[in-house]
């Protein structure tokens, strides 16, 4: 909604719409928030621009992924409002300044240069201010050579390139041109974003709507996968995951009520205070952990997610009592010794590739195989108090998927979990047969970093509360 | 408010500068309002761009004690609120004669006197105004900070023997976390928020100078440009500014005019702390540095 109705209203009423246009982009804003951006805007001088955004963002923005939306709807918001003032006024320049070099219509070739000159200066001093004024003369400028490609990546490199700014030293350019030394790369950065900026803020401008509707955080998109680029990702998630799990943890065994006293050294204690038993002692409660089979199909659709997965599993070794891994592609091959030798990702999953030995001809998965194999070898340690977790895509490639077995692992198994990388509304298209196993365990979307989180929760929660 | 509290944004950023603390423009900003509208202040970032500095700074400058709760998993109220002192009780009420009505040692032995004052029980019930910090407030679960809703918004803790205390002054509260876990919402409303991020270059150049004043500027301007280079890579643990600082101290210690490859691959330790990301940084970094051309 642009801020006509509030016209009337003043600083207050287009405080309080743009609070509503950051409920709307899912920015949880309450009104003891509103109220705090009232008090913290009377406390400071408001009409410094970057304070007013600050103090309405420390009240406002509780989170980055917040503040992210709050920058451009406060963009948005407060340049309309500048825009609409600026038409009520009838002043004929739209945005900031751009006719002040070049008049109307084309810019001369002089005014460009004179134009990536002053650019570039402002990138070696580091002038924030007249960078970010620069930017909107910039976009301005090319706006009117040529039309934009409508991405903004896009768009933000040729601008760069037609002022040709660089990092690197431009010696054939005159030594008083700031550019001759080469950009800082730090202020080129910041140049950029803050290109990006108005670009996005233009095209909000231009369609009503933000860029996109509820940006995502890094983590939230997906696992981490590819070509294992991403393994700083991978660590954070494991680092986050552990931490978190160690909290839960600890919710479960706040409950008091069922401990044990411990006598023997209850009484050991009194003796402190005249054998009467002042402080009691209890047991330690040791929370049940789980015992694990992992299997893990390392075929190259899932390859990234399973050996990703697998490493989260071992970072939390330590809330299992046993945990033994397989992978596997037509045949398993355990690799339990693998994740206790290896702390390092990446030479996990070479040396999965390498040693395993799972492809035997086709290199295409074989589920029934798979399962009789599995069967075989652990037949005897399967008890109901241990969890089997499968972590595949379902797809057999046409062969059978021999779920009867599949049924008689999950019977002898406590309970089974199966894992798919791919999202649901891929299941049972093409030969993905989850359907079939899917009565003999409970099937888990796994792609996402929070569904991740969601099923380990679901792993350690039950077991612990459950144990006595 | 007492009479020592800044006036202005500006007085407070200058005050903070004064006792060593060079905060960015929000930090300042933020910091004031902390102070004007008595809320708390949940300052979260990277571990070691001196959130829990920022504390410290703030309660030099304004003069008043520093009240710290570090928190940890399995932090209860009896190591964050108060807890009655058992022994000394029982030694009241052995002394006491055996004839004292119950009444009148009950009334004894929950007073004041038997009550162990934990940090926030200590920084609610102090004389002085005082600083309150609640370190890494995402490393104790969730019921903690339910528990803290009620110290947080109404400056008082119910102690269920003796009433309730309520705060004398108010203190200024930051929490810091590591955005290891997301805290609840309700904590959140009830306080400021406060992102602090690895500075921008000419900011963190500034702060290593005031930290190690006697490293040479080329040196210094070098270093942190190294900094921001190695935390562009994809690392661990990328270095924060307590590393910068502490490898500008090292590098005055060594005495390095000047910081090539050789010096780098020497000194490297102290800002990267993970062996996969030494190798990282050796090859990436290390490599850039080792090139003779590169003399800027």
């Amino acid at each position: 909604m642009p801020p006509d109705e509030t016209r009337t209203g003043g600083l207050p009423a287009s405080i309080l719409e743009f609070g509503e246009q950051l409920r709307d982009e899912g920015v949880k804003v309450g009104t003891s928030e509103l109220l705090d951006a009232f008090a913290a805007i009377g406390e400071i001088d408001w009409r410094s621009q970057p304070r007013f955004r600050e103090a309405l963002a420390a009240t406002l923005a509780k989170s980055q992924e917040d503040r992210r939306v709050f920058e451009l709807v406060f963009d948005r918001f407060f340049f309309r409002a500048v825009e609409l003032a600026a038409r009520e006024h009838d002043l004929s320049e739209t945005s900031g300044g751009a006719g002040a070099i070049g008049g109307d219509g084309e810019l001369s070739e002089q005014e460009m240069e004179q134009l990536r000159i002053q650019i570039a200066g402002a990138l070696s001093d580091g002038a924030e201010g007249a960078m970010r004024d620069l930017a909107r003369l910039a976009i301005a400028a090319f706006a009117r050579r040529q039309e934009g490609s409508g991405v903004i990546g896009v768009d933000v490199q040729r601008i760069r390139r037609a002022l040709g700014l660089r990092t690197e030293p431009q010696p054939e350019l005159p030594p008083e041109d700031p550019r001759s030394e080469g950009i800082p790369r730090d202020a080129l950065r910041r140049f950029e974003a803050l290109l990006r900026r108005e670009l996005e803020r233009a095209q909000a401008e231009k369609t009503g709507n933000l860029p996109a509707s509820r940006p995502l955080g890094e983590l939230d998109r997906a696992l981490p996968s590819g070509p294992l680029a991403d393994l700083a990702a991978v660590h954070r998630v494991v680092a986050q995951l552990r931490r978190r799990l160690a909290t839960q943890g600890m919710q479960n065994r706040g409950h008091r009520r069922h401990a044990q006293v411990d006598v023997r050294r209850t009484m050991r204690a009194s003796l402190q205070t005249g054998g009467v038993p002042v402080e009691l002692r209890f047991r330690p409660r040791r929370p049940k952990r789980p015992e694990i089979f992992v299997l893990c199909d390392v075929s190259t659709s899932v390859t990234s997610a399973s050996v990703f997965f697998l490493s989260v599993l071992h970072a939390l070794h330590d809330t299992f009592r046993k945990m033994r891994s397989f992978v596997f592609i037509e045949r398993i091959s355990e690799v339990t010794d693998i994740f206790e030798d290896e702390r390092d990702f990446k030479a996990v999953s070479e040396r999965i590739s390498t040693d395993a030995g799972v492809a035997d001809i086709s290199g295409y998965t074989d589920y029934g195989r798979v399962w009789s194999e599995f069967l075989e070898q652990v037949e005897d340690e399967l008890h109901p108090r241990a969890t089997v977790i499968v972590l595949g895509d379902a797809r057999t490639n046409g062969r059978d998927p021999r779920a009867d077995i599949f049924a008689r692992v999950a019977a002898k198994a406590g309970r089974t979990f199966w894992l798919n990388p791919e999202p649901r509304l891929y299941w049972n298209y093409g030969d993905s047969v989850i359907a079939a196993y899917e009565q003999y365990c409970t099937a888990f979307e796994c792609w996402t970093t929070p569904q991740l989180e969601e099923f380990v929760r679901a792993l350690t929660r039950p077991v612990q509360s459950a144990g006595g | 408010m007492s009479v020592g509290d800044p006036q202005s944004v500006e007085q407070l950023a200058e005050g903070l500068r004064e006792v060593g603390y060079l905060p960015g423009e929000s930090t300042a900003l933020v910091a004031y309002l902390a102070t004007r509208l008595g809320k708390p202040v949940l300052v979260e970032g990277p571990a070691g761009v001196g959130k829990t500095e920022l504390a410290k700074a703030l309660s030099r400058m304004l003069g008043r004690e520093l009240v710290r709760l570090q928190c940890y998993e399995g932090l209860d109220e009896a190591k964050a609120l108060y807890e009655w002192n058992y022994r000394k009780q029982l030694l009241r009420i052995q002394t006491e004669a055996d004839d004292a009505g119950w009444q009148a040692v009950q009334d004894d032995i929950f007073g004041e006197e038997f009550l162990l004052a934990r940090p926030l029980l200590r920084a609610i019930a102090s004389e002085e105004p005082v600083v309150l910090l609640i370190d890494e407030i995402d490393k104790t679960d969730q019921e903690f900070e339910a528990m803290l809703l009620e110290v947080l918004s109404d400056f008082q803790i119910s102690i269920p023997e003796l009433g309730r205390v309520d705060a004398r002054t108010q203190p200024v509260v930051l929490l810091t976390s590591n955005n290891s876990r997301e805290l609840t919402e309700a904590l959140k409303r009830r306080c400021l928020y406060l992102w602090l991020d690895y500075p921008e270059a000419e900011h963190e150049l500034a702060i290593v100078r005031l930290h190690a004043p006697d490293l040479s500027d080329t040196v210094a301007a070098r270093l942190v440009e190294i900094v921001g280079m190695v935390r562009e890579l994809d690392l661990k643990k990328p270095p924060s500014i307590a590393e910068s600082i502490d490898w500008a101290r090292a590098l005055l210690l060594l005495g390095a005019d000047e910081i090539d490859g050789e010096v780098f691959r020497e000194t490297m330790s102290v800002i990267v702390k993970h062996r996969t990301d030494m190798e990282v940084v050796a090859e990436r970094v290390g490599l850039k540095l080792g090139a003779p051309a590169d003399a800027a």
